[in-house]
Formats: structure tokens, sequence, C-alpha cells
């Protein structure tokens, strides 16, 4: 680790300020921060705290949704009445993540915000065009079992590995932002990138903006389902996820939002996946087209290969118990 | 005075039944767990030193090659940076276990990615982590080292050969037979404790505090490593954190710190991180491993072929043991057995937790489940039918063999259902619900060993011995022996452990501690016995003790008459170890689902049954056994490493990545432990039970996995991808 002034942030101004700089970093929870300080892949010169800014409370909006604090921790929203009653994908989605004492210190803006797990970013040794751009991707010729099947480029495979932004994606949620130029809100489906040519860049966030918090819409009702597949049963990343809120009405789908997790750069979204199940009665083969179009431009590179299999029989199994949940 | 006791012959006497007290076998917690839970029990790198400087490994990033130039005055010149140590003796792997002598020095010398090559020593172990991830190397790098084991031509291990009758005629005229091959890939010890040393010197003495399992072995092959005098050397591992191997043969921060504290004139403490310890400490080699099997048709086997492909280093000695047990485990004459290792330039393969049977018997287990599927009968029965009479190789008989009945209890417990069995017969929604079982094997190994007994003036007791408690037990089973021995409560024997001043143990290591140790305080407190039963005119035979008083009511501390009475006792292995083939045995039952959607596999319920001498303490036996059950699921369905095909480093080097079995994946456990005496095993009847859990456990689950959804695999470990790929529609 090397060396790094700390202050902590006395009001969001003074944050973003502090933040705008070059080798600056807010932190938060520190979960995915310090690990990544110890391993240098991360060397701010400067850490912003922003722990006591406020923004820690869950709270109801004028339109019926909630509004999560950037600084709640992921426990405290997982086990929020309103959070397991409106939004239990949401719910699930932390609670399939990581371990207890961490979800006690992260927070949602860190969650957001985490990054790759790649084994080549995390190894300073290593060619990785994410921590050091113009160097190779060390994992395209190399062990890419948890990478990308789709929105790769040549640049880089990597994914985004988290669950919660997973489920707000299904749910529609957006992101609250505060910066020097005030205050602006994204849609989480549009607050991470994809590599490009430009893997470093991970999501929207302009230099000295923060996140002050996610809304979420109104409930929407449905049946929620986060499903995680994994090798282990906890303590363990998404080899592939998907969030499902899902609706039928007469024996059609008239809700099926999807979101999907440890395929992409980003939570990956694909409008078309949901249409094309909207109006139609379930069935396998219903199921079986909606994989295709989810699947259509997905591409393995060698040990990720069966990300495509497995995703395809994931929403079949998610589809099938959402049927039986609604009837 | 010291008691020499060489055992050339079975002792059947079981004179440890004979005590009065019974404490011994008696589920005793153990004596320093209350230390151990609330952090006053000091790890190698928790040890008050003042004045200590902290030493941070550099690693290679090349696989091959040359130490060209290391560029110091960079680092040098960084906030507290005191020294760049490049000593010719710095050790690049870790020595294997009983090697006896340093391993590999000269860090110019490049043969893997990750090698140490240097250590940066600072005032605080940031500034010395940060200069050591800024020291600036020049390589002369070598193209081209080999890396995938399945492309280079292997070295047979003549010793492990067998050619006995014609395999491939038997298999030809054989009613059935199997012919399969299985992988396994490489694991990690993961234990808690990270490998590290604080060194000290006074004058020429040099004192480490480290993380090792054999001291007996380690301070050889440190003063061979420094080029010193075993006197001179003091090594103390009072606690170790888990070795599981990997802490056998002194590693790389051992001599640094030492080579580091006499070049600054001061102590200095090394801590591998979490990534280095991963990979620079010891892989368990990955293998492929071919079974051949024929059988007439009384499912009896004719032919048994098992060869196998590990790797190492070049220059290593070690091979993964992959077919230790297979030489005796079932009977067959016409034998075909083979072990080829395959030099690359991947990190050391050494011991992880039971080498050999670990990653052998999941395989040969495997494949008998497949001759039972093919020969129609219930696997338990392929077992029973299929128990030798004695050695199939050497001819020799047995020791003792618990198989069968650990198969019988074992299938009792669990509620087997007996019969041949079909695969996908059970679903519950989602979910493939199956069973499985295989059988465990694992060689005994009993090794020479010191330890000092005094009977002290007062009615207590202390033992003495450099001999390690990893985490096993070892404090507390040494008490409950002197106790029962010198008729103590266990609460009044003071049992000290891991410091080279006291008496020479055999290390903990290969599943022999337990029976070795043990057998040298036995011996120590038989002499102790004698001089007592002396005392009263009677002879050790008759001698009764308990509550620290005799059968006719003279209390210890009256017979020692104000004085400590002190034996050494030694035990060394003899001729016994030619006349039997020894080995602990036992069975697995697994109950898993397997979704029939993602392939994920969780096990539901599991039941070892277990044969393997006297057991000493129950709890803690059932501990190791359960932790061996533990790591058979990790064998079967999460822990893998991943080497990078380019340079051949180890990429999943942390918790995180590597996947060892998570609370959530282990269900209730039962073990079910098959009481027996074997007298050719050591004179106190027991045999090892630290490595028995995990050899074969895989492979009930792997069955299990079959029978649940008719996806028969291969390859260990049984992730989703390959479950999925191999799963009928
Ligand atoms: C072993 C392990 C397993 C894990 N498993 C999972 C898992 O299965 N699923 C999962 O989803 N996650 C998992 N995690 C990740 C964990 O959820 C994240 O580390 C955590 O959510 C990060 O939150 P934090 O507050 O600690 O962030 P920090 O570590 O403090 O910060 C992370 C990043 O976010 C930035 N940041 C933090 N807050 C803000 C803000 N308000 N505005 C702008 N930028 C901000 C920081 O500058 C930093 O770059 C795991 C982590 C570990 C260590
Ligand atoms: S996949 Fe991305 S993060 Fe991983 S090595 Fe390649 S560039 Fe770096």
């Amino acid at each position: 680790m090397r060396p790094f002034q700390y202050t902590r942030a006395p009001s969001l101004a003074e944050a973003s300020h502090l933040i705008a700089g070059k080798d600056a970093l807010a932190i938060a929870g520190g979960t995915n921060l310090l690990d990544l300080m110890k391993l240098q892949v991360e060397t701010p010169g400067r850490l912003a705290d922003i722990n006591r800014l406020g923004f820690a409370e869950i709270e109801d909006t004028d339109d019926g949704g909630l509004r999560l604090g950037a600084l709640a921790t992921n426990t405290e929203t997982a086990v929020h009445p309103r959070v397991r009653a409106d939004y239990p994908v949401l719910s699930r989605a932390i609670l399939a993540g990581a371990t207890q004492q961490l979800r006690n210190k992260a927070t949602n803006g860190g969650n957001l915000c985490q990054r790759t797990r790649c084994f080549y970013f995390t190894n300073i040794d290593q060619p990785c065009n994410k921590r050091e751009p113009g160097s190779g991707c060390g994992a395209i010729e190399g062990i890419a079992k948890l990478h990308a099947i789709l929105g790769t480029s040549d640049q880089c495979i990597a994914t985004y590995p988290g669950d919660l932004a997973v489920a707000l994606s299904a749910l529609g949620a957006t992101v609250e932002i505060s910066g020097d130029k005030g205050e602006r809100s994204v849609p989480v489906r549009d607050f991470h990138c994809l590599p490009g040519d430009t893997p470093w860049i991970e999501n929207v966030l302009k230099p000295g903006e923060i996140i002050t918090g996610i809304v979420l819409p109104a409930p929407v009702g449905g049946t929620q389902i986060y499903r995680k597949v994994r090798e282990r049963s906890s303590y363990a990343f998404a080899l592939v996820s998907i969030a499902a809120v899902i609706e039928l009405t007469d024996g059609k789908f008239s809700r099926a939002d999807l979101a999907f997790g440890g395929l992409a750069h980003k939570p990956w979204h694909d409008q078309r996946v949901g249409d094309a199940l909207l109006g139609q009665p379930p069935s396998d083969t219903l199921f079986d087209k909606a994989a295709d179009i989810l699947l259509e431009d997905a591409r393995g590179f060698g040990e990720n290969d069966f990300k495509i299999p497995l995703t395809r029989r994931t929403l079949r199994a998610v589809l099938t118990q959402a049927t039986e949940d609604a009837a | 005075m010291t008691v020499h006791f060489k055992q050339d012959e079975p002792d059947n006497s079981n004179r440890l039944d004979g005590m009065k007290q019974g404490v011994l076998g008696k589920p005793l917690p153990r004596i320093e767990g209350l230390a151990k839970v609330t952090g006053t029990a000091p790890y190698a790198a928790e040890y008050p030193v003042e004045n200590c400087a902290e030493g941070v490994l550099v690693t290679s990033t090349i696989t091959r090659g040359e130490v060209v130039a290391i560029d110091r005055t960079t680092v040098l010149s960084m906030p507290g940076v005191i020294a760049v140590v490049d000593d010719e003796k710095l050790c690049t792997r870790a020595a294997q276990g009983t090697a006896n002598e340093a391993p590999m020095q000269g860090p110019t010398q490049v043969c893997y990615w990750g090698q140490p090559i240097a250590l940066v020593v600072a005032e605080t172990f940031e500034q010395a982590r940060d200069a050591a991830k800024h020291l600036n190397v020049e390589y002369r790098e070598e193209e081209g080292a080999p890396l995938d084991p399945g492309v280079v031509e292997p070295e047979e291990q003549e010793d492990e050969t067998v050619h006995q009758g014609d395999l491939v005629y038997a298999m030809a005229e054989a009613a059935h037979s199997v012919d399969v091959t299985y992988t396994t890939k490489g694991h990690a010890s993961a234990a808690m404790e990270p490998h590290a040393a604080i060194a000290e010197w006074d004058g020429d003495m040099l004192t480490v505090h480290a993380s090792l399992q054999m001291l007996n072995y380690n301070i050889s092959e440190l003063a061979d490593a420094l080029d010193m005098e075993e006197d001179n050397i003091r090594l103390i591992s009072r606690f170790v954190g888990g070795g599981f191997g990997s802490k056998l043969g002194i590693s790389e921060e051992v001599v640094a710190a030492a080579l580091a504290a006499k070049q600054v004139g001061r102590p200095v403490r090394v801590v591998q991180s979490r990534q280095q310890v991963f990979q620079t400490v010891m892989r368990r080699s990955e293998t492929t491993q071919r079974l051949r099997l024929a059988a007439d048709d009384n499912a009896k086997l004719t032919g048994f072929g098992h060869q196998a492909l590990v790797s190492n280093l070049p220059g290593e000695t070690f091979a993964e043991p992959v077919l230790q047990s297979s030489h005796f485990m079932y009977g067959g004459q016409n034998r075909e057995l083979m072990l080829n290792v395959a030099r690359i330039h991947r990190m050391t393969a050494g011991s992880v937790r039971a080498p050999g049977e670990a990653v052998g018997m999941p395989a040969l287990e495997g494949a008998m489940d497949v001759l039972a599927e093919k020969a129609g009968i219930d696997p338990v029965d392929l077992r029973l039918r299929n128990i030798p009479e004695n050695d199939p190789e050497e001819d020799l008989p047995f020791s003792s063999h618990k198989l069968a009945e650990c198969l019988k209890q074992g299938a009792e417990a669990f509620g087997w259902d007996k019969g041949p069995r079909k695969p996908r017969q059970r679903r519950e929604g989602e979910w493939w619900i199956g069973t499985g079982m295989a059988s465990a094997a694992r060689v005994h190994n009993i090794s020479e060993a010191k330890s000092r007994v005094t009977l002290k003036a007062d009615g207590t007791a202390l033992v003495e011995t450099d001999m390690t408690d990893i985490g096993t037990g070892t404090y507390t089973i040494l008490a409950q022996i002197a106790g029962e021995m010198l008729g103590l409560d266990p609460k009044q024997v003071l049992v000290e452990l891991g410091d080279t001043r006291h008496p020479r143990g055999p290390g903990s290591g290969g599943s022999w501690g337990a029976a070795s140790i043990g057998s040298a305080v036995y011996v120590a407190c038989k002499a102790i016995r004698e001089e007592l039963a002396a005392k009263i005119g009677t002879s050790e035979e008759e001698l009764e003790l308990s509550a620290a008083k005799t059968a006719t009511g003279e209390s210890l501390t009256d017979l020692l008459e104000g004085k400590d009475l002190i034996r050494e006792g030694h035990y060394e292995p003899g001729d016994i170890e030619d006349d039997y083939t020894a080995s602990g045995f036992g069975a697995f039952f697994a109950e898993v689902r397997v979704n029939h959607y993602t392939g994920e596999t969780r096990v539901d319920r599991m039941l070892g049954a277990f044969g393997f001498g006297r057991v000493l303490n129950a709890k803690t036996a059932r501990s190791q056994c359960i932790g061996g059950i533990t790591w058979s699921i990790g064998v079967a369905l999460t822990e893998a490493l991943e080497f990078d095909p380019q340079d051949g480093h180890l990429v999943n080097c942390d918790l995180a990545e590597y996947h060892v079995p998570v609370h959530r994946d282990v269900p209730d456990l039962e073990v079910v432990l098959v009481e027996e005496r074997d007298g050719a095993a050591s004179p106190i009847q027991a045999k090892g039970i630290g490595e028995l859990g995990m050899c074969g456990g895989a492979a009930a689950i792997a069955n299990a996995i079959y029978n649940a959804c008719g996806a028969r695999l291969y390859d260990y470990p049984m992730t989703p991808d390959r479950v999925i790929a191999a799963m009928p529609d």
C-alpha cells in the first residue's frame, strides 16, 4: 500500500472537490477499495471518506417509490421492510452476494462502483488494459472462466461482478448523482459502460461526482426472482445471474423485466428479451426463443463458453419458476 | 534417562485399556482451545519482538530465466526502507516434507512465475510491501518453458511400477470391464494462518518463530540452508494455524527472515501475503488417471490397472503418490500400475493433505461405481467382494483391516438402499436427488519420536517434545495418554510443544503424528510406572494408578518424596514396518441434489465410517474426520487451481477465488468411529486419522451425482459447467 492522504469530507461539496482532482478517490465501506489498494491495483494519493455525509437513509418517495441512500449498507437495504415487501428481487440479490460481514460494511453506492474480479486486473504484474491502458488483456488468451460473453471488446472481456445492480436494472431504478455542476439522475441501465476501447471507464461518473442515492419506482408487484448460479452456495460471484420481475395475466406474460449478471461489463438488460415474452403463453419454445434473442451475439472465449448454455438453461428455470409461482 | 523402544513385533497387550481411569479416548475439549478462540495463543507473526523490522518477499515476473540485475537504489531511497536482501542462500522454493536438507536456493535462477527472488526490509510492513512492488529487476528470460503436463515427455517413477500377470488379456477376457480416464485439478492447502517467520540473532545463536509442521526436520533444513550448526538454532512453533502439508518443510520466508536479520542487525519478520502463499509454497499436482478394472461374472476383480500422470518442477523429488493405496486396495491378480511425472514450470508441487489418496481414491472409487453398474450389483457389495486377504502385490498380511465393517456399519447408519442402482429415479422440483458411496483408504505411516515426561514431585506431570499441534489436538491427546498412564487428571499434565529445545518429535505430517509421538510418551510413562511400581514392591503390569494415588492409597507425592521423576521416551518403528501392510480404511455415503437446469450440486447429507486403530480422543478424532469430509466436498465440487496457459502463474490465488467449501456447502456430517486395536500399527494400537476422511469421499459425491441425474463425470471438480455438459436431456 502506498502512503496516501486521508480526509474525512465535511460536506458533499467538499467531497466532490476533493475527488475531482487526479489521484483521488472516495471511500465508503472500503470492502473493495482497500483490497485493491493493498494489491496496488488502486493507488490513490488521496482518499476522501464520505461516510459522514448523511445520505444513508432509506425513505419513501412522493410517487410511492423508495429512495435508497448511497451510504445505506447492503444489509440495511436487504432487511428493510419495504424492500422485502415491495422489491423482494432486490433483497434477494443483495443477500446472494458476499457474506454477512461484508454486507454489513458494504454500501449501496460502493456496490454499484465495485470493480471487476478479473484475475489479471487484480495482479499488477500481468497485462491488463483496464488497469494499464495499452498493456494488453491477459484474460483473452488466459483463464477466462469468469468472463463476459456479451458486449465484449478486443480490449477487455471483464464482467461487472455485482448482484445488487442486476436487480436494480430489472426494477428500472435510477441513480442519483451529485457533482460540482449540480445534480443529475441516470437510469441504472445506463450507469455502467461497455468496455469498448476504454475499458478503464466503467460507469458514467465524471471526476468529482458522487452517488447520493438510488431511486426505486413505485412497486410493480409480480413474481420477483433472483437466481444466482455459482459453484459454491455462498461467498462466490455469479457465473450467471438473472433478476426477473414477471407477471402473467390470463395465462400470458403481461410483464417480463429481466436483467442478467455475470455476462457482461454491465448488468445486461435487453428490452427485446422481455418483449418477446409479452402477450405470449409460457412454453419451453417461447423461453428458448427469448434465450435466442438474448444470446444472439454471445461469444465465448473458450473457458467461459459454458455460459452460453448455462444462461439459456437458467433463463428456462427462472421463467418456469415464475410461471408456476404465478399460477 | 532415555528409554528406547524399537518395535519389531505387534503389541497386542492393549495396556492402555487396562488403566484405571479411562480418560484416554474421552471426547475432551482441546486444552488450548480457549486461548485460540480468545486470541491469546500467539501465532508465528504475533510474538512481540522489540525493534523488529518488516520484510516482504519480491517475486519474479518471468517464468524461466535469470535475474541479471537488481536496482536497489530506487527503493533504498523510499521512506523507511532499510535493506534489499538478495543473498544467494535465499530459498526459491519450500522444502518438501521430510527433506531434511535445504530446498532449492539461489534466487538469480528463476524457474516459475512468482518465485521469490529477493526480500525488501523496511520499518513498517506497508513500506516494505510498497518497496517490494517497486524493486526494479532486470531479467534474461528463457522463452518456451513447458507449462502443460500433457505436452512433455514424462518421467516414469520406477519404484511405483507394477507389472503382474497380463492385464490386457484379463480385460479382454473379463465378464465386466471398465477403462476410464479421470482428471483432477490442482489443490491448495489454504491454511488460515499464512506462512510467517520472525528471526532474531543473539551473536551466533538464531531463534526463529515460524509456522511449521515438523521442527525435527525443519531445523536441519534451516541449518543446511544457512550453513550452520543445528545447535545454534532454536525454532519455535507453539501454535500453527493449519498446515495441511504446506508447512511440512521450511518455506522461503524462514530463510529470508534469518538472512535479513543478520544483514540488518536486528530482528526481522516476514509474513507471506495470501497471494504469495498460494503462488510460492506448494500446490497439489493436477492428475490424469487411467483406471482399468476387469472382473469375472461374480464381479470379482481379475485385473487392476491404475496409471497416473502428475507434474512438478525440474529438480523436485516429490511426485503426487496417486497409486499409494491402489497397490493394496482391491484384489486382481493381473496388475498394471504406473506413475509418471511431467517436468513443467508451474510452482512447486508437494504435499497437500493426504497426498496421493486425496486424488487417487476419488478416481479409483469412481471407476468402481462404473463397474458396479456394469456388473449390475450393489456398489457396497462390489467392494465387499473384492477386499483382498493379503496385500495383493507384496503378499503381506494387513496389520488390521476394517473396510468391511466400515462399509456395513456405514451403510446401516446412512440407510443405504441395497441392490443394483438406476440413475434419475428421484426428482423434487428442479432438483435431482441421488446417493453414492465410496471406500476410503490411507496408508498408515509411523515415525521415530522422542518425548520427555516428568512426573513432578507435586504430583503433576510435564510432557515436552518439539512435536507440533497444527490444530489437530496433539496437546490434548498427549495429556490424555500421560494422564491415563500416570493416574492423573489430564488437566494436571502440562504439555509443551513446538520448541526445538525439547526432544525431537516426529512432526505433524502424513497422519503419523498422534501414533508416533503418542508412542514416545507412552514409552516414557511406562518407564515412570516401572519406577513407581518398584517403590511399592509391585510390577508395572500390576500397578494401578488413579486420582494421583495407587490402588493401596499411596499418593504419588508421597511416593516421589520430593523428587521429580524424569524419563525420555524414544520410540522407533522396527521390523514391524516391513512385515505388514498397514492402512486406515473407511467408507463414505453421500446424498446430493443436482439442479436440472444449472448443474449446481449441493450435498444434502454425508456420512463417513472409519477404522483407524485406537481412538485417542473421540472429539478431536471426529473433528479430523469432519474436516476430511469437508475437503472431500471441495475436491468433488469446487476446488481447482487455475494456471495461466501463457506463463504458468497461478491465477486464482486468494480465498475469494479458490473455492474451498463454505458453511452452506457442508451439511451436518455424520461420523461413525469403528473402534479397533492395531497392535502392529504402534504400541498404543493407534493409526492416523488426519487424512483418511478425505481419501475417496469425493467419489461418493461424484457417484451420487450420477445416481441423481445421470451425468457420469470423469473430471473433478464437478462444477456446474461440467455437470450441464454431461447431463442427459
Ligand atoms: C470476498 C468478497 C466477495 C464479494 N462477493 C460479492 C458478491 O457475491 N456480490 C456482490 O454484489 N458483491 C460482492 N462483493 C463486493 C462487495 O459487495 C463490494 O465490495 C461492496 O459493495 C463495495 O461497497 P463499499 O461501500 O465497501 O465500497 P468501497 O470499497 O468503499 O468503494 C468501492 C468503489 O466505489 C467508489 N465509491 C464508493 N461509494 C461511492 C459513492 N457514493 N459515489 C461514488 N463512488 C463511490 C469508491 O471510490 C471505490 O472506487 C464481494 C466482496 C468481497 C471482498
Ligand atoms: S479482461 Fe479486462 S480487466 Fe481482465 S485483463 Fe483483460 S482488460 Fe484487464
